[in-house]
């Protein structure tokens, strides 16, 4: 028993050295970083500890509109992302025809080139020397007036932003729901038909219960994505968030170390930590409701 | 409530695009299932049994024909409406109910004037589950019981509705072999106090005579034989139905009918009147031997399996189309003496003679 226990031991020491250096380590870096006021990066000298970042980040309106941002952006995107994907897998779980051509449709955008999509959402959305983009001809042609949904307003941009990252995490969440649709009993079904049971009770009470688990996971891991949304954003509104009022945590971070107005190592892992607290409290209270749910 | 089928024909589209055109699953059944009955439908795997029993139930719509409970006709009415219980070989117990929501999920879809106050679906769930003798595990999820007790809350599931017809789709097969009887035997009895008319599918002809009134056997789409259990063992219609019925199975041979004798080989081993020479198959069951030293059936000895109560003679035959032909005496035969060659006498009415053509059941006189 012992002499297995070292050799599994043994086993995982490679997992464990790199999750220790590439993980752990940074990990507790951060923290220390977090609270070592006017950290220098060039000469390694600070002042004191304290919790003067926390206090200096918590104040800095940039911090507040990339935690505005983020929230809206976790809030919208999630459930409609979830719910439209549900609705979609429902349907490409009930149609016989030319299903396998509506699934491979759906997936495209999965394996879509990045580039490639924002080509196409510069097409939709982006207002250039030659077109206002295809969004606006329809505004126009149902006579509505031009919006720049690039440098326009803050809605505009904000509903180009969750557009985009909807459509961005759709193609995994259809994948992961029609098959956790196709994966229940037919049997099932056929005996609650016999049961003399509606469709939409059906629904509600034997497939919603049954692919639950799933649609917590896809919440979990699409609230957990959300919120560290920053590269989609940069290929949308540029490296330069802070002045589209576009940034989000995890671009407040990153500027924080490296963008023009960067090299505050200590004010950027505040910022993370706080980022990391949010993230944990949300996603452990989902977890006890998920629990909550499949117990009763 | 006594069930007709009229015609009754299902086809499927090939499900294999590339041979295309049409399965037949159900071809043309005509026969009626008496009220109050259990009927076995047996048959070998994808004869189509399960087809059957779906479009009684109203999953499946048949292609062409009617089906009647009683005098109403049902063909056209969707499952609810029919009232039928069904009990199907996964169980389909809803995994995340508990044995009571399991129970009361068909009383809660009750409309109209049919609905059922909360207390009444209560003691509907209650009396179902006394029923099938799982009043105690009415709290348990499907996961925390054995295969036998979760099909008994699917038939206490079928039943809660009290149906006019009750159908199982080999209800037992998930189950290992000893709650598969006490099951058969539950099955059997909640049938003769409830008094609905059951059809219960099988592929297992043991279980089908075992507790069936009668059986219905078919094969390949197509009925065959339908009557008591007895009856269709003692009465075969065809080599088929012969085949089918009984273990160990029946023995076949080639045989001559010749002046009103059947001839093994050369050997006349029986009286066979009243059929015009011609080559048959003779279908001989493994108690119809007798071990008999004059006797003038000739056999090449192979082994003696000594069982209890029976005495099983594996032996050889020229005129044999298997390998081994299954002979059962009692065990009380003095076996002993026996060396190289066993010589039996027939029970005539423990042979069968079959048309070499259409394999149907050819009638003799044996005196
Ligand atoms: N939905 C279907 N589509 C095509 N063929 C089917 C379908 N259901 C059953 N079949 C075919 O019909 C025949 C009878 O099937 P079934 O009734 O399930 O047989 P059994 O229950 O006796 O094993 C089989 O050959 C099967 O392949
Ligand atoms: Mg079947």
């Amino acid at each position: 028993m012992y002499k297995n226990s070292a050799k599994a031991w043994l086993y995982l020491l490679p997992a464990l050295i790199f999750l220790s250096v590439f993980m752990i380590y940074p990990l507790f870096d951060v923290m220390i970083y977090s609270v070592e006021e006017g950290y220098n990066s060039a000469s390694q000298t600070y002042f004191g500890v304290g919790a003067y970042n926390y206090r200096y980040v918590l104040r800095d309106p940039y911090f507040l509109q990339a935690v505005k941002n983020t929230f809206i952006l976790v809030i919208i995107t999630v459930p409609v992302s979830t719910g439209v994907a549900l609705l979609i897998s429902l349907g490409l779980n009930s149609i016989q025809k030319l299903r396998d051509l509506f699934q491979t449709i759906f997936f495209l955008p999965y394996v879509t080139n990045t580039l490639a999509v924002g080509l196409v959402f510069m097409i939709l959305f982006k207002k250039t020397p030659y077109s206002d983009g295809f969004i606006n001809l329809i505004i126009n042609a149902f006579g509505g007036s031009t919006i720049d949904f690039i440098e326009g307003p803050y809605w505009a941009k904000m509903f180009v932003m969750c557009f985009y990252t909807v459509w961005v995490v759709m193609p995994f969440k259809i994948l992961i729901l029609t098959s956790a649709l196709a994966s229940v009993d037919k049997d099932l079904y056929k005996a609650a038909k016999v049961d003399g049971a509606t469709s939409f009770r059906i629904f509600r009470k034997i497939t919603l219960p049954m692919i639950s688990p799933m649609i917590f996971y896809l919440i979990i891991t699409g609230f957990i994505g959300a919120f560290k949304a920053y590269s989609d954003e940069v290929a949308i509104f540029g490296t330069n968030l802070n002045a589209a009022g576009m940034n989000t945590i995890v671009g407040y971070v990153y500027d924080m170390l490296y963008g023009d107005s960067g090299g505050y190592p200590s004010y950027a892992s505040a910022a993370a930590l706080i980022l990391f607290a949010i993230v944990l409290t949300i996603t452990c209270i989902n977890l006890l409701a998920s629990r909550k749910t499949t117990i009763s | 409530m006594k069930i007709v089928l009229e015609h009754l024909t299902k086809r499927y589209p090939n499900r294999n695009k590339k041979i295309g055109g049409f399965v037949v699953a159900v071809d043309d059944f005509n026969f009626e299932i008496p009220d109050g009955q259990l009927i076995g439908l047996l048959g070998p795997s994808g004869c189509g049994k399960s087809t059957t029993l779906n479009m009684i139930c109203g999953l499946e719509t048949p292609t062409e024909g009617k089906i009647y409970f009683g005098d109403d006709d049902v063909t056209e009415l969707p499952p609810e409406k029919r009232g039928v219980g069904m009990v199907f070989q996964s169980y389909a117990l809803y995994p995340h109910l508990t044995v009571r929501q399991n129970i009361m999920f068909p009383l809660e879809n009750l409309k109209g004037a049919q609905k059922l106050t909360k207390e009444e679906m209560e003691r509907r769930a209650q009396e179902a589950a006394e029923m099938v003798q799982i009043e105690r595990l009415m709290d348990n999820k499907p996961s925390e019981m054995s295969g036998g007790q979760q099909q008994r809350v699917a038939i206490a599931r079928a039943l809660v509705k009290r149906p006019r017809v009750l159908l199982l789709d080999e209800p037992l097969s998930n189950l290992d072999a000893r709650l598969r009887l006490q099951t058969r035997e539950e099955i059997r009895r909640i049938q003769q106090e409830t008094k609905i008319t059951t059809v219960f599918v099988t592929h297992d002809q043991e279980e089908a005579m075992s507790i069936s009134d009668m059986i219905v056997v078919m094969s390949a789409g197509v009925f065959q034989q339908m009557g008591k259990p007895q009856d269709v063992y003692d009465h075969p219609k065809n080599l088929f139905v012969a085949k089918f019925l009984g273990t160990p199975a029946i023995n076949v041979f080639d045989g001559t009918i010749r002046d009103g004798k059947l001839y093994l080989g050369d050997d006349a081993v029986m009286n066979a009147g009243g059929v015009e020479d011609q080559d048959v198959y003779v279908g001989i069951r493994p108690e119809g031997f007798i071990l008999d030293d004059d006797g003038p059936m000739h056999c090449g000895l192979n082994r003696v399996e000594v069982m209890g109560r029976d005495t099983t003679v594996v032996s050889t035959h020229p005129s044999a189309q298997s390998d081994m032909i299954r002979v059962i005496i009692p065990s009380e035969s003095r076996t002993a003496a026996l060396e190289n060659t066993v010589n039996f006498s027939l029970k005539p009415f423990k042979v069968h003679l079959f048309d070499k053509e259409t394999e149907e059941a050819i009638p003799f006189l044996s005196e």
